[in-house]
């Protein structure tokens, strides 16, 4: 017999009861699109992450004072540290190097007061180097920060908060009870992960050492190479110079480290891989109940299917026949419902879902239509099969 | 002298094992020659179904032989006995048996589509079966929009759709009123009158005096010197 036949059964077979293929092709489908969905999501979310911290430029080292090894003195990151690293002729491979002091304060606004996450205090430079661009006003300037000015650049979030309406430039806010004058707005960056880059305040250095932090140890140097493949010249730069002036001796465990864009970035996705796991084992789940809901249907039915197999025996079918049309039907329903879940995992990868854009991670559709397909198709064609090798009356007896 | 077309000796039959095992045929002998028209009769429980389910090559003995022209089906692997319900025997349950949301017209066409008959020749073989037990008219109609009567006619053009040597029917009028039981006795009749080799259980009289011979299952054996 021809597997033409073989398929018309089984095409047959699917049709003649169709609340029972509807209601397999609706298991597989949630299966399906809900793994796409939620491995899309928590890959979105890491993305989005990811993109952030790629917007400080691949051309940016962070130099940041550590502890040092027990026994040799740890020494604060200082301006001097700083300009000696702009030293063209001993750094040639970096571009500007400019000092942050890094604070929390509370600014307020007539009535309205806020409290800033990251106050920070910087020179001009350092706007070019994070790609901070200015949305309204200006930047303050290398003179603001000669003469110590106290003026302010506000992040977007910082000025929908103060100024829910009218524009802050020009106004005078007060950072813990000390005057400000709003120069400028920051363009909006969005969020990196949990930490929201619009929350914050950026003023000359010098006024913030002087009215906030006082002259202790920097945060941070934020160091620019002169382009993204210098980098790592720029970091071996940057060691030499720091080590001789932070007087660290060969194989001394430093009082600073440095850290690139790349390490910053994995350090970050660890965390949203933590958030992506826990999405795919809730999506593996729903592809187990969606595969038990399929199981259910499968078995529910199989007594009417084994009857069946009990007379198409007692007429003369082959084994090979009933098990070619068993094992058909079951691929076509799981690769229906299969596809059908694709299909709706990518339509809903199009909507934002709770603030992230799901971006679909192509091993994930792959994964989890073969095991929809697979779960189907064991289901679908494993009664089927034990039937198969019924003698005719055993089939036809059973209940 | 060519071999009786169906020959069984000492057929056994056992049911389960141990304390609940139940000994449905107990040594049974008999022989049906070719073109005979054969009445099994005999009380509920006797063995009767269980002797033809082993017959139409649906079930096997226990022990014992059963020589189908000859030849002995212990010798036959799944295949075989497969073709042989195929193309040797039909068989006609009491139960009908058809194939739910399926039509007529499919349902006789599914042993010749089994024996690997084309699509054509298939549907005009089918509508010919039906025709002749006078169900052209409802050929695609589904069994659950069709009489009792009708279903079992449906059943008997389904097996006899592949032209067999012998035609098995268990009760095929058990669940029919007198009408429909006349039918289809008139279409086994017409069979038997084609030459074919026809075996029936039956607990009604009228329904044996169709046949040349009757015999009775007792206890899973042929009653001796017992006639209708
Ligand atoms: N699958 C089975 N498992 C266990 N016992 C069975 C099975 N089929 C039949 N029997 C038993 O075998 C005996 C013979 O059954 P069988 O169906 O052959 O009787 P029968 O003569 O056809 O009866 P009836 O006239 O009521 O149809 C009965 O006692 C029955 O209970
Ligand atoms: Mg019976």
């Amino acid at each position: 017999m021809r597997f033409t036949e073989v398929l018309a059964f089984a095409v047959r077979g699917v049709t003649a009861n169709k609340l029972r293929s509807a209601l397999t092709t609706l298991g597989i489908m949630i299966g399906v699109a809900s793994v796409i969905l939620l491995i899309a999501v928590g890959n979105g979310a890491s993305q989005s992450v990811q993109q952030s911290i790629a917007g400080l430029g691949t051309n940016v080292l962070t130099v940041s004072p550590q502890r040092a090894q027990a026994g040799s003195s740890t020494k604060p990151l200082t301006t001097a540290d700083a300009k000696a690293l702009a030293d063209p002729v001993e750094a040639p491979a970096v571009k500007s190097a400019s000092p942050v002091t890094s604070t929390s304060a509370t600014a307020a606004h007539g009535s309205v007061s806020y409290s800033i996450s990251q106050f920070l205090g910087t020179d001009p430079a350092y706007f070019g180097t994070t790609n901070s661009s200015v949305a309204q006003g200006a930047l303050f300037s290398a003179d603001d920060l000669a003469q110590g000015r106290k003026v302010v650049v506000i992040g977007a979030t910082v000025a929908t908060q103060l100024f829910p309406t009218g524009s802050p430039v020009g106004e005078s806010i007060l950072v813990n009870n000390i005057p400000f004058t709003v120069v400028g707005v920051l363009a909006t960056k969005g969020s990196s992960g949990l930490q929201d880059a619009d929350d914050t305040a950026v003023a000359p250095l010098s006024t913030v050492q002087n009215a906030l932090t006082g002259y202790g140890s920097l945060s941070q140097i934020v160091v620019q190479a002169t382009s993204a493949d210098t980098i790592s010249d720029a970091q071996a730069q940057v060691t030499t110079i720091l080590d001789g002036r932070h007087k660290v001796g060969f194989g001394q465990q430093a009082d600073y480290r440095i850290l690139s864009q790349e390490q910053l970035l994995t350090a970050r996705t660890a965390t949203t891989d933590t958030f992506t796991v826990l999405l795919a084992s809730v999506a593996a789940i729903s592809l187990l109940v969606g595969g038990i809901g399929v199981t259910n249907i499968m078995l529910v039915t199989v007594t009417e299917r084994i009857r069946e197999i009990g007379i198409r025996k007692a007429v003369g079918a082959r084994r090979g026949a009933i098990l070619g049309q068993f094992l058909l039907e079951a691929t076509m329903l799981s690769l229906f419902g299969g596809a059908l879940g694709v299909a709706v995992g990518f339509i809903g990868a199009r909507f934002t879902i709770a603030g992230i854009t799901p971006v679909i991670v192509p091993s994930s559709v792959l994964l989890a239509f073969a095991v929809s397909a697979l779960i189907g198709l064991f289901f679908g064609s494993y009664p089927a099969s034990r039937a198969a090798r019924l003698r005719p009356i055993e089939a036809l007896r059973h209940e | 002298m060519t071999a009786p077309v169906i020959e069984v000796r000492d057929l056994r039959k056992t049911y389960g094992t141990g304390d609940t095992a139940v000994h449905a045929l107990r040594g049974l002998d008999l022989t049906v020659a070719r073109g005979e028209y054969l009445a099994i009769m005999g009380a509920s429980g006797s063995g009767k179904s269980t002797l033809l389910n082993i017959l139409g090559c649906l079930d096997v003995p226990t022990s014992g032989n059963y020589l189908i022209d000859g030849i002995d089906t212990a010798e036959f692997g799944e295949a075989q006995l497969g073709l042989m319900r195929n193309r040797k025997i039909g068989f006609v349950f009491q139960s009908f048996n058809l194939i739910p949301r399926t039509s007529a017209l499919a349902n006789v066409e599914l042993p010749l589509v089994y024996a690997g008959v084309r699509r054509a020749a298939r549907r005009a073989r089918a509508l010919a079966a039906l025709r002749l037990v006078g169900l052209a008219d409802r050929a695609h109609h589904r069994p659950n929009e069709l009489s009792g009567g009708q279903q079992q006619r449906v059943a008997i053009a389904r097996a006899l759709v592949t032209a067999p040597a012998i035609v098995l029917a268990d009760e095929p009028t058990g669940n029919l009123d007198t009408r429909s039981s006349q039918d289809v006795m008139g279409i086994l009749d017409q069979l038997n009158a084609g030459g074919r080799t026809v075996v029936l259980i039956t607990h009604e009289d009228d329904v044996a005096a169709h046949a040349d011979r009757v015999v009775r299952v007792v206890d899973g054996r042929i009653a001796q010197g017992v006639r209708a």
